[in-house]
């Protein structure tokens, strides 16, 4: 991990897309401008960090700006690992994908769009991944509630796509 | 139907098809041309098949769906389609006090429990900043490594039943039932035990498990020594294998692949070695890595960490520490039974941690540990109540999964399923 120290001269480094830098637990963290999220990656891969370990939303509900999504990067050489965190706020959730420089981004920019909303321009394939493509709503959105989804049956299923139209 | 931004099916207005087919739509595959891309003396006119495979399939190792494109009998293109055991354990895991989240998380990857408690508790720990007493830790790696043996018993089995070879199934089973037997022995749970607590293990081995242990290590490294010579003295199997989609380290790096794939493409990345974690730095042991990065090696460099695991139990039970296997911390782990009966503070720590449960600071963290198919991360993010606001689990085998295309394009679709084989995906763990 950077240090406290280490993080700060990154942070610097990144000059103005830095918004906050976050020392906790030994971990670093450093909050980002959404809109330059690829060139920020792409000057932290040229520090060694080369490694996209995950990419993963989070909702701040009830705080805006709301949706966050967080890339970890690793940097296998030195064992040392960042993370880069963006938000953006629910009524505007747009994001450029990182797909084409990071390919292991495809499946988890996906899983992020379909569980939070949150849209990757540029993404080559954005569907939902885990959910039914019919599905309404993004489930993992903290105001989403638990329960009361219907158990659909082959029997009742062309009456249960009739309602829904 | 109401759709989300960036996506529109194509032909929705198209004369009525049924309902089935409408909601297969959206799935576009990738032009022809980049199908056929790179294939020498193909004409773009020829013939392509699409052909669904699974999700209902022995050799898909779960309820996994691939749409693969065909020319002949070699495979263009590879979609993988998941979602069907999606049971939305994070978003439950929201709903739960800290500690009742462990036996959901467990569920995930349904082969390597241990380790899904194991990274959601240190996690959990992190953010408490929770110390674990050494005979915790060291109770933690045996698990765990038994874990990683059991899983990998379960991955070569059925892997040798899609290559033909139907016996090894029934001796791997056969020693797996001896690991599952000793959870027994600790946890009472054969599967999905919950031993690991948040702070250490929930109870002590009982009398009688290192000497049962000790049986099992004397024998598990002979009987890996047999899968070997049977599974290296095939020469289906070996055909099957050697040579056959082969990927290199830096395509499966740029894919976000880790474990024993990435080590069979010759990158020794390991986590226990890299940043130990639960006293990994106490034991020597070697990590096994490949040359070419083919099936073969991927076979042999899971075959080769089974006698690694069974090293690093053998020290952790000679060197097995005495003193408490969970911390002391009555804020956060349960007060021994014997406390209730003559402590009053005991009785009030009791009722606070099984009613409300322990309060986590607040922050985020995100925990990796090397799973047997991977990095296995969770991030946990905190915002002071007793339940997590967001638990998230980076599963190796849902990311692992994306190589799949790459190592199978151009292959036989024979080898394809070997390469499913040795990819090990567990779908409990891609769907959550």
């Amino acid at each position: 991990m950077p240090d406290a120290t280490g993080l700060e001269l990154l942070a610097a480094e990144l000059g103005d897309a830095t918004l906050e830098t976050v020392y906790f637990r030994e971990r670093a963290t450093v909050v980002v401008d959404p809109v330059q999220i690829r060139s920020v990656l792409a000057s932290l891969r040229a520090h060694g960090f080369t490694f996209l370990a995950s990419v993963h939303g989070v909702d701040h509900y009830p705080e805006e700006p709301r949706l966050g999504v967080i890339y970890e990067l690793l940097d296998m050489g030195r064992v040392d690992r960042i993370t880069v965190k963006i938000r953006v706020p629910l009524d505007d959730p747009r994001v450029e994908s990182v797909t084409a420089d990071w390919p292991t981004a495809d499946h988890q920019e996906r899983e992020v769009y379909d569980m939070f909303g949150v849209v990757f321009e540029g993404h080559p394939d954005l569907r939902r991944i885990l959910m039914p493509e019919d599905y309404e709503g993004h489930p993992q959105r903290r105001d989403f509630p638990i329960g009361g989804e219907p158990v659909i049956f082959t029997r009742d299923e062309s009456k249960w796509l009739e309602t829904r139209e | 139907m109401a759709r989300d931004a960036g996506v529109s099916p194509s032909g929705t207005d198209s004369p009525s098809p049924s309902a089935y087919r409408r909601r297969e739509e959206s799935i576009t595959l990738a032009p022809v041309e980049e199908q056929i891309d790179g294939v020498e003396g193909s004409e773009t006119t020829e013939e392509l098949l699409t052909l669904n495979f699974g999700p209902h399939h022995p050799a898909t190792h779960g309820v996994l769906r691939l749409l693969v494109t065909l020319q002949g009998e070699v495979v263009r293109d590879i979609k993988p389609i998941i979602g069907y055991v999606h049971t939305g354990i994070e978003k439950t895991a929201e709903d739960k006090a800290y500690w009742k989240v462990i036996p959901i998380v467990e569920r995930m990857d349904y082969l390597s429990y241990y380790f899904n408690a194991m990274a959601y508790c240190t996690a959990v720990e992190t953010l408490m900043e929770v110390d674990i007493p050494p005979r915790g830790q060291y109770l933690r790696v045996i698990h765990l490594e038994l874990n990683r043996i059991a899983s990998h018993l379960i991955w070569l089995g059925t892997s040798a039943l899609d290559l033909g070879a139907v016996s090894i199934f029934l001796y791997c089973l056969r020693e797996r039932e001896l690991i599952l037997d000793l959870f027994e022995m600790s946890s009472g749970q054969r599967m999905h035990t919950r031993y690991f607590q948040v702070g250490g293990v929930i109870e002590d081995i009982p009398a009688g498990f290192e000497a049962k242990l000790r049986e099992f290590l004397k024998v598990m490294p002979e009987r890996a020594d047999e899968y070997g010579a049977i599974l290296n003295s095939n020469e289906i199997v070996l055909q099957r294998l050697r040579g056959t989609c082969p990927l290199d380290a830096e395509t499966l790096l740029s894919l976000g692949v880790t474990g024993p794939l990435l080590r069979a493409a010759g990158n020794p990345w390991d986590l226990r070695k890299a940043a130990p974690y639960s006293s990994y730095d106490h034991f020597s042991f070697k990590i096994p890595v490949g040359t070419v990065g083919d099936n073969y090696d991927r076979f042999a460099v899971r075959l080769a960490e089974i006698y690694e695991s069974v090293h690093i139990i053998e020290q952790a039970l000679d060197g097995l520490p005495e003193g408490p296997f969970i911390t002391e911390d009555r804020k956060v782990s349960l007060p021994p039974r014997h406390e209730l009966a003559t402590s009053m503070e005991a009785l009030i720590h009791h009722f606070k941690l099984v009613t409300e449960g322990f309060r986590v600071p607040p922050g985020e963290i995100y925990s990796p540990i090397e799973s047997p198919r991977g990095e296995l991360a969770c991030y946990v993010r905190s915002d002071g109540s007793s339940k997590p606001a967001r638990v998230h689990m980076r599963d190796p085998s849902f990311v692992n999964l994306q190589a799949l295309r790459h190592m199978s394009r151009g292959s036989y679709i024979a080898d394809m399923i070997a390469t499913t084989a040795m990819l090990d995906p567990i779908l409990g763990g891609i769907d959550r």
